[in-house]
């Protein structure tokens, strides 16, 4: 199983989540989260006084899937979530040890 | 009268000697044949102005200034701005209307009538004609601005002082500061009334003297922690507008009510309230486009909160376009105030009512003498010179200065003494809210 974790531009959320649902992703963990990465902050000011934001608002969603269909999810986010513009965010692909459905303890792959 | 004065003074009908001197006043003192009963569309405006000024401070000045403020911040400037106010009325009944417009008094303050004695539904208190409102409404009506004045000052020295403080200090500006210049500048025989200064609505008793209050206690209490390298922005602009908007509409009974009549003239107020406030919030975001920003939401709010100043002392006193010009003028200047003089001087006056209100009421107070000449579409007889009016204008703006510098001061060290004056650092660190008050404005 891959834990694909994606932080994206958050107009683009819609998009990402009609991609996955597509591929058959049954469910995911989205998150605002500020961050900074090449895109710079913004400047605002306030009757002169002048602030500098470095942290940008970014949407991060947490999808787990199993291994095979992974490369597929990875390909949709990069594809949906691509504006073109610097800031568009990062995949990053991790391995998971363990899933449980809580409910009834289903364990592996069939609890996703 | 040869121009429209604030006010001579309260309780025509009790026939004061002050007002024996003032020859409009003169036939009012002589008895006539029935007292003078107030006509009930006067009567009924100036109720309604009352109310509208109440609105100015909560919620529109609460508003104003709570948005500005950062969140943690939020309940401690509002609940400063409605105690103050609570305050400042409860003081106004048991001596401030006495001392500002007592019966007896001399060029700097007034007494009498302490507790309101004497006052009945049947009293009455002068307006510019021959027409008298309900005396109780007059009362309402000036508590009201003593109110707001007080609660202004708050802006030099919000996210740190103490609650405790704010009561001390309020309670002794008032004292010493607010009542003696609405005398001197709206009660007959005060020092500058018998200069003949304008003041329409209170341009020098309200705004010079809340502004420049509020520069020397922010001075005296010293900077917000962090400042200026640590940001402080607006916690919500959001709230900003909506206070604006409110101080706005709340304005209206400010300067056009202070005509005490539902006639032309407040009506020439009403009109100028709309035009110089409109003009100053456009002149306000042209001035940031100039200077190579972009046109912001809180430059609108700034602008037309300058515009709504400089038009005070003048709202009655000059022509539409006079009005205009002046929200225009008063903006641009206000603008460097605050964006330019205050980083290089480096003071913390913290939501900028010494650079909007301070410097919008001179240029208001100065403007008004000259807008005020019938050459210049002003309601002016052209009986006092345009540079003798503008003149008497200076002089004014200079006592209120002064005055309100060394009173305030005072007032600030007396409030230092009682209470400490300034919150700790722990407190001012995690917010005023649940330090001084124990509770977050938002959950």
């Amino acid at each position: 199983m891959k834990l694909i974790m994606a932080i994206i531009k958050p107009f683009k959320l819609d998009e990402v989540r009609e991609a996955l649902t597509g591929l058959g992703i049954a469910g995911m963990t989205v998150s605002e989260v500020k961050g900074f990465g090449r895109q710079k902050g913004q400047t605002e000011i306030y009757r002169g006084a002048e602030y500098s934001t470095n942290m940008v608002p970014k949407i991060k969603v947490e999808v787990v899937c199993d291994d095979a269909l992974a490369p597929r999810v990875v390909e949709g986010i990069q594809q949906a979530a691509n504006s073109g513009a610097i800031g568009d965010g990062k995949i990053f692909v991790l391995e998971v040890g363990q899933a449980v459905r809580i409910r009834t303890g289903e364990t592996g792959e069939t609890a996703l | 009268m040869s121009f429209t004065k604030k006010l001579c003074g309260a309780a025509a009908a009790t026939g004061l000697s002050l007002f024996a001197a003032l020859p409009a006043w003169a036939q009012e003192a002589v008895p006539a044949a029935a007292p003078a009963v107030p006509n009930p569309g006067n009567n009924a405006w100036m109720m309604t102005s009352t109310v509208l000024v109440l609105l100015m401070i909560l919620p529109g000045l609460a508003l104003f200034y709570g948005g500005l403020t950062r969140s943690k911040n939020m309940l401690s400037t509002m609940t400063q701005i409605g105690a103050t106010a609570c305050l400042a009325m409860l003081i106004w009944v048991i001596y401030g209307y006495g001392t500002a417009f007592g019966p007896e008094g001399n060029a700097f303050f007034s007494w009498g009538k302490y507790f309101l004695a004497g006052v009945t539904p049947a009293s009455t208190a002068a307006t510019f004609s021959d027409e008298v409102i309900s005396e109780y409404v007059f009362i309402s009506f000036q508590m009201t601005f003593a109110a707001i004045t007080a609660a202004l000052v708050l802006g030099g020295t919000v996210e740190r002082i103490k609650f405790s403080a704010v009561m001390v200090f309020v309670a002794v500006w008032l004292t010493i500061v607010y009542f003696p210049i609405a005398h001197m500048v709206w009660a007959g025989g005060g020092l500058i009334f018998e200069w003949g200064a304008l003041d329409f609505a209170g341009g020098t008793v309200v705004h010079i003297n809340a502004g420049v209050s509020a520069l020397v206690a922010a001075l005296i209490l010293g900077k917000r922690k962090g400042f200026p390298t640590e940001p402080m922005p607006p916690h919500s602009l959001t709230m900003t507008m909506v206070g604006t908007g409110l101080l706005w509409v709340g304005w209206f009974g400010f300067n056009a009510g202070s005509e005490l009549e539902a006639d032309g003239t407040a009506g020439l107020a009403m009109i100028n309230t709309f035009v110089a406030t409109a003009s100053a919030g456009l002149f306000w975001m042209l001035t940031e486009r100039v200077m190579g920003h972009k046109g912001s939401a809180l430059g609108l709010c700034s602008g037309i909160v300058a515009g709504l100043v400089a038009v005070t002392p003048a709202a009655g006193n000059v022509g539409p376009f006079g009005a205009v010009v002046l929200g225009a003028l008063a903006s641009i200047i206000c603008y460097f105030a605050v964006s330019k003089l205050k980083p290089a001087l480096g003071y913390d006056e913290s939501l900028d009512a010494f650079g909007i209100h301070a410097i919008g009421g001179i240029i208001g107070a100065i403007g008004t003498g000259i807008f005020h000449d019938p050459s210049l579409g002003g309601p002016g007889d052209g009986s006092v010179a345009m540079w003798a009016q503008t003149w008497i204008q200076v002089k004014a703006v200079v006592v209120a200065i002064v005055w309100a510098a060394v009173g305030t001061t005072i007032a600030i060290y007396v409030a230092k003494i009682v209470t400490g004056l300034r919150v700790s650092t722990e407190v001012e660190q995690e917010g005023l809210d649940l330090g001084e008050h124990g509770e977050r404005a938002y959950n």
